[in-house]
């Protein structure tokens, strides 16, 4: 766990902006799939509790909706982690800033996959 | 603010031409500064006759000639070949050697050094790290065997792998791509317009076999990834280079659209 996270530190910025750009056209893609899906229904009732909690109980959609959680996860806090490093320089700004930001995508991550499975299990 | 004006004598005319019957005057502003000394800037006006073929550079020699030899301002060939003279001029970067006053169409011209870069004093400035970012681009043909040796041919390279670089070769190093650059503005470690577009043109040049080398070093978390793609530094170049393009180029060898 330490490696792969350190090797992730360590990761070559072309490699991470060829992520970047992926998450981004991935996000783009699914995002649009999401929204024809909300326009099957007018949009208030799209909100209603029942409608909401039954998207998580399909399985491909909740699955799709991890997706997307993870993929404008990581495509947003590597573009604040970008725009950060180039607000301020320094070895110990940079590296706080680096690990922060995977650490602020893990939380969010597990934080939203917890509402995915904790909703897609009927416990709210 | 000190204002001081033109000689009352043509004879003190020195390098503006003095046979001229069309002589117009325009103010000069130089903006003075020397931060070792602690001095914030401030600007210094000067009446300088001038005639519609004067360059800026012209203008502020006659200047340091006439009215204030204190100016400090670098320059050298005055032909747009050596890139000494690059400086703020009405708030664009430009060379000061390669524009007249008189394409500047207006009667007060404002000069100021390059921003991005540290000032030594008033129009000098500092190009320790363009020229630190340029070397580690290692702009000179990287590969085991020479042309130089008696056995050996030169490289040959068709007008078609010479067309690829060319313009990128034109640079001068004028520092006035790093000046326009808004990501140099904020980011102190970025690698720069100028030292990408290097970078390029030695890994398209199909002598060089030094890519791998130059790939690794502008891949770099304040390298060619933080470019916005603003086209400021194509816009300001003298000797038509186009960095940005440069730039684009370079990530298409790191993105694998180009081999």
């Amino acid at each position: 766990m330490v490696r792969q996270f350190y090797l992730v530190i360590k990761m070559r910025e072309s490699i991470i902006m060829k992520i970047h750009y992926g998450t981004a056209l991935g996000a783009v893609v699914l995002v649009a799939v999401h929204i024809l899906m909300r326009m099957t229904q007018n949009f208030g009732q799209s909100l209603q509790y029942q409608n909401v909690i039954a998207n998580y109980h399909f399985l491909p959609y909740a699955l799709m909706l991890e997706v997307v959680l993870i993929l404008l996860s990581v495509h947003g806090f590597n573009g604040l982690r970008v725009i950060l490093l180039e607000l301020k320089q320094g070895s110990s700004y940079e590296k706080m800033v680096n690990y922060g930001s995977i650490v602020a995508m893990a939380i969010l991550i597990a934080y939203g996959s917890r509402t995915i499975l904790m909703a897609g299990m009927g416990i709210s | 603010m000190a204002v001081v004006t033109e000689p009352k004598s043509s004879d003190e005319l020195i390098t503006i031409e003095k046979t001229s019957d069309q002589l117009n005057t325009i103010t000069l502003r130089i903006a003075r500064s020397n931060p070792s000394e602690g001095h914030e800037t401030t600007y210094s006006e000067f009446k300088v006759p001038v005639k519609k073929w004067t360059t800026v550079l012209e203008a502020i020699l006659y200047v340091k000639q006439n009215l204030d030899h204190a100016v400090a301002v670098r320059y050298s060939c005055r032909q747009a070949s050596c890139g000494s003279c690059g400086m703020k001029i009405n708030g664009k970067p430009s060379l000061a050697c390669y524009t007249k006053v008189s394409e500047l169409h207006s009667n007060v011209i404002t000069v100021e050094p390059m921003n991005n870069f540290p000032i030594i004093r008033d129009l000098a400035v500092d190009f320790k790290q363009l020229i630190s970012n340029h070397k580690k681009m290692k702009p000179f043909i990287i590969r085991e065997d020479s042309e130089v040796t008696p056995e050996s041919k030169e490289f040959s390279q068709t007008p078609k792998d010479l067309e690829k670089f060319l313009q990128f070769s034109y640079c001068i190093k004028c520092g006035l791509c790093n000046s326009a650059c808004p990501t140099m503005a904020t980011d102190t470690s970025f690698i720069g317009p100028q030292g990408l577009a290097q970078a390029y043109r030695y890994v398209a040049d199909n002598r060089d076999k030094g890519k791998e080398d130059r790939l690794k070093i502008v891949d770099d978390s304040h390298g060619i990834w933080r470019c916005h793609f603003a086209g400021s530094c194509s816009h300001v170049c003298p000797k038509g280079v186009d960095p940005a393009m440069a730039i684009q180029l370079l990530r298409g060898y790191l993105l694998g659209f180009q081999k």
